[in-house]
């Protein structure tokens, strides 16, 4: 009975061979609109540019970060093509999941651990994945992916940082997953 | 032809709202394929699940074989095509901070995303600690710098560094993904496997 489940439960999901194709047409559109690939991390520097700017106004000349940001953007950071992207993600991420009957407010964990537990490494897992997003130019979207995607020798090199170091640590973490 | 924005073949505004309908695929993309749940992006370490590792290994290269089709047939200007510039030291730094934060969350930033989406808590609160992470390396960038510029090498092609057509190299990213794929395949057999 549970294996049925279990079984009718992963039907809903895409075969990952087939996810993964429409994953590379979409990246390949954008590349073929826009001339960049994907990304995350950068809409979310977007919205902190965003923010400071608008507390601190001199922020662009008085804080070095701002500079380097107005050097490779022009015009309002919100203004931007990932920010677009992202909301699109939220939109897209919502209803391919309304569909799927799968929109339910929960903490996702293993039995083995607390809500509390998921949440305080959650929170951990994120300001790591903030802050080496933007010393590596870029997350799993914008750095690995996509420039993987046009060869980038940085692209390759971002990926197996990433993968590799979540493979050597594994061991450490293991009672959160498995 | 293409790239459309930067061949002005679009305005500005409609490249923006472009993005938004990619946004939408790319974000049912990832969430059709389990991305939105911590605990399937996770498996690909413990070998019980890795379906990250088969959309994210199948999904850029079909980008690059698109890539390089649409631009053998003169449908895109490769030159326009943005090359994700390499400065090495901070593409390992980076990539290793990320890492550990990716076994720890759980989530990449994308994936984080469609799980909040969907109600997922845990996703929440890992874009929460996104913005301290992003927040904190903008307050502290005069720390990095040095380090964020070094060993700056241009905008390589991993082809061109290996001396080799970008098709070749193409060919011999196929075959070692197919490996990697199969090796998958066995893992997922051997470690059992829940759905989540």
């Amino acid at each position: 009975m549970s294996n049925n489940t279990t079984k009718e439960r992963s039907r809903r999901y895409l075969n990952p061979y087939l996810g993964g194709v429409l994953l590379g047409l979409v990246l390949l559109a954008a590349n073929f609109v826009s001339g960049r690939g994907l990304g995350a991390s950068g809409a979310i520097k977007s919205v902190v540019a965003t923010t400071i700017e608008t507390v601190d106004k001199d922020a662009v000349s008085t804080m070095p970060f701002m500079e380097e940001y107005a050097g490779s953007h022009s015009g309002s950071p919100m203004k931007s093509w990932l920010v677009f992207q992202m909301l699109g993600v939220i939109v897209g991420g919502f209803l391919s999941g309304a569909v799927a009957g799968r929109l339910k407010l929960k903490v996702e964990h293993s039995p083995k651990i607390t809500s509390r537990r998921r949440l305080i490494f959650a929170l951990a897992g994120g300001i790591l994945f903030g802050l080496g997003s933007q010393i590596g130019r870029g997350c799993t979207s914008g750095s690995a992916l996509s420039g993987m995607a046009v060869l980038s020798l940085g692209g390759f090199v971002t990926m197996m940082a990433i993968f590799g170091t979540a493979f050597v640590l594994a061991y450490f973490f293991r009672k959160n997953w498995i | 032809m293409g790239p459309l924005a930067p061949n002005e073949i679009i305005s500005e505004n409609t490249n923006f709202l472009l993005a938004f309908f990619i946004g939408i695929a790319f974000g049912w993309v990832l969430e059709s394929s389990g991305f939105s749940s911590s605990r399937k992006l996770a498996g690909i370490f413990y070998g019980y699940d890795t379906v990250v590792l088969k959309v994210f290994f199948t999904g850029a290269i079909t980008a690059m074989l698109g890539l390089l089709f649409m631009s053998l047939f003169g449908w895109v200007d490769l030159d326009l095509v943005y090359v994700n510039p390499t400065y090495l030291t901070s593409a390992i730094i980076g990539g290793v901070v990320m890492g550990a934060g990716f076994i720890m969350g759980g989530f990449c930033p994308g994936t984080s995303f469609c799980g909040a989406a969907i109600g997922k808590i845990d996703a929440m609160v890992f874009i929460v600690g996104l913005f301290l992470g992003v927040y904190g390396f903008a307050f502290t960038y005069p720390l990095w710098e040095k380090m964020y510029m070094a060993k700056y090498l241009g905008e390589p092609r991993v082809s061109e560094k290996l001396g080799m057509s970008d098709g070749l190299f193409g060919l011999f990213l196929i075959i070692a993904a197919m490996g990697m794929f199969i090796v998958a395949e066995w893992a997922e057999k051997k470690w059992p496997r829940e759905e989540y």
